[in-house]
């Protein structure tokens, strides 16, 4: 489904402060794979959610979507086939619309923008009965602005309008590290709810290692612009995070330092 | 105040309100600063008395609207596929137009319409007599509301407003922003031109400098509006800028009658504007005075208790 070849990303070109994001990243997706990524800061991990989304243009490689090359393809472009959650709660939704309204222009993706009504009668319902299923209550409220919200129920929010119309490939870049844990774990189990109904191709990067091979069929672990370890199947399903430290640490030659890692 | 006076500012509040709304666009659901506005303004104007000119009063607030979409454009292409902040942008295009606009004026700074019809004087004649003006330009504001009010509600119309909020947000929905923002002020200026166009026909002249601050009170405008009738519905929002445009033009009318000159209406519009976008600071500073002096009052009635 998915499939990056050699994908090397730098920022800074030529200043001082030159940095080496990504270094010929390989990767490739099956359909309905489901892969968490971890790795301590600066990792690249985000960076390689950026670069398969379009945020950011890449230096070398290519980025190949369900065997369409989408290398040179804008941000928006992309975005028709790939559904996002970010991490900041205020980045996935515009807080002085509805709730109905944000929902609507989810729902249109792909559909021709143009002058045809932005919501019928019959979207609304279909809302309804999608919001019942977050069992926020929110399908109560399908007339307040997104602003009133909490930030949970905003991820929530984001994580059903990213998948409203099925998207080929679903990124999504640590969208519960910035929740408290009792709705992170909300938002978390909502996502494998998701996810698994609807065999979504997923990335999702955590930093929770716990989480990280809880959910998933997969576990990447990256490490200065590379990725160090893959693993799935047997060898993932009798992994521990202790031993996923360990054997980190044996491979990375780093010590993790990351208490947000290990505590998380 | 007399009666003729109050006429005159509805009037003019009327033709003013359809720029507020165009102000309201890029200002408000685009969220972006667009100061084109003054030049687009004149461009309409300009573009409409050389129609009247030539005799096609009607003719010529249609080209001038699709005039002024042309001035947002550039602002737009200049702002998205340059990357020039949209300030900067709208100056530019605000810049560029002075010079356009004296060309479509033949190079004069002035040009008065003497004689000729406009889409006014037309009326004029018919039972309508002396409000023929106001009746024209309401029914040409509540259609360009009831058009604007349905466009808001389509598609475009949902991801214009989205735009404004979190552009991050629509281009990850797979909608190309460039193209909003484009759409978005093609459409603001385009308003902004049609009122120009009118106020020159209403006003029989234009004038290369008619359009200076113009921006300024459509911003007053808008915020007066939100200031006293609230921003709760999509709809509400539009009537505020509206009646808020309406009530500029009636404190103009009033700061005239009570003699100031016509040379500091600037001077007062400017002084408007800080005094709304203000607002919300001074009310947190106020309040934050009233619970320190109670916090003060409590602990003095305290004292000789303790």
């Amino acid at each position: 489904m998915l499939k990056v070849e050699s994908l090397s990303k730098t920022f800074g070109k030529g200043s001082n402060n030159e940095k080496l994001a990504l270094d010929k990243v390989n990767l490739s997706l099956e359909e309905g794979e489901f892969v968490t990524i971890i790795g301590g800061n600066g990792a690249g991990k985000s960076t390689l959610l950026n670069c398969i989304s379009g945020v950011y243009e890449i230096d070398e490689g290519r980025v190949i979507l369900d065997s369409v090359d989408v290398t040179f393809f804008p941000e928006y472009k992309r975005s028709v086939h790939i559904g996002r959650v970010f991490q900041d709660p205020l980045r996935g939704t515009a807080y002085d619309m509805t709730i109905e309204e944000n929902l609507a222009i989810a729902f249109a993706k792909g559909k021709p923008t143009g002058l045809r009504p932005g919501m019928t009668k019959k979207d609304s319902l279909l809302f309804k009965e999608r919001l019942e299923l977050l069992d926020l209550g929110l399908e109560n409220r399908m007339n307040q602005k997104v602003g009133l919200l909490s930030g949970g129920q905003r991820q929530a929010l984001t994580l059903l309008m990213a998948t409203i119309v099925k998207p080929k490939l679903l990124l999504l870049d640590e969208h519960t590290a910035a929740l408290d844990p009792t709705i992170a774990r909300k938002v978390l189990n909502l996502t494998r709810k998701i996810v698994h109904e609807e065999t979504l191709c997923t990335l999702m990067i955590t930093h929770n290692m716990k989480a990280s091979l809880e959910l998933g069929t997969r576990t990447i672990i990256m490490h200065e612009g590379q990725i160090i370890m893959d693993f799935k199947g047997q060898e993932r399903s009798t992994m521990t995070v202790e031993r996923l430290i360990e054997q980190f640490e044996k491979r990375s030659g780093a010590v993790l330092d990351n208490d947000r890692m290990l505590l998380g | 105040m007399t009666f003729l006076v109050l006429q005159g500012s509805f009037e003019l509040g009327i033709i003013y309100a359809i720029m507020a709304l165009g102000v309201f666009i890029s200002f408000r659901t685009l969220n972006m600063p667009d100061l084109s506005v003054d030049g687009s303004f004149v461009l309409g104007a300009a573009v409409s008395v050389i129609m009247s000119s030539g005799g096609q009063p009607l003719l010529g607030l249609v080209i001038a609207f699709f005039a002024g979409c042309g001035a947002g454009v550039i602002t737009a292409l200049l702002h998205t596929k340059l990357k020039i902040q949209p300030l900067l942008a709208g100056i530019l295009t605000m810049l560029a137009l002075y010079s356009l606009n004296l060309k479509v004026m033949g190079g004069r700074a002035n040009i008065p319409l003497i004689n000729k019809a406009t889409v006014f004087s037309v009326l004029e004649k018919t039972v309508l007599g002396d409000y023929s003006k106001l009746l024209l330009s309401l029914i040409i504001l509540l259609a360009i509301l009831f058009l604007l009010y349905l466009f808001l509600n389509t598609r475009l119309g949902f991801v214009l407003r989205a735009t404004g909020d979190n552009d991050h947000m629509v281009r990850a929905l797979g909608v190309n922003t460039d193209f909003v923002i484009l759409m978005g002020l093609a459409i603001s200026n385009g308003l902004v031109a049609l009122s120009g166009a009118l106020i020159a026909q209403s006003q029989s002249y234009v004038d290369i400098g008619m359009g200076i601050g113009m921006v300024i009170i459509g911003l007053a405008s808008v915020i007066i509006g939100e200031v006293i009738f609230g921003t709760k519905s999509l709809l509400r929002r539009l009537f505020a800028a509206v009646l808020g445009a309406i009530l500029y033009r009636l404190i103009i009318a009033f700061a005239l009658e009570i003699g100031m000159p016509s040379t500091d209406l600037k001077l007062v519009s400017a002084v408007i504007v800080a005094l709304a976008m203000a607002m919300p600071v001074i009310k947190k500073r106020l309040s934050l005075v009233k619970r320190k002096l109670t916090v003060a009052h409590h602990e003095g009635s305290k004292r000789p208790n303790a």
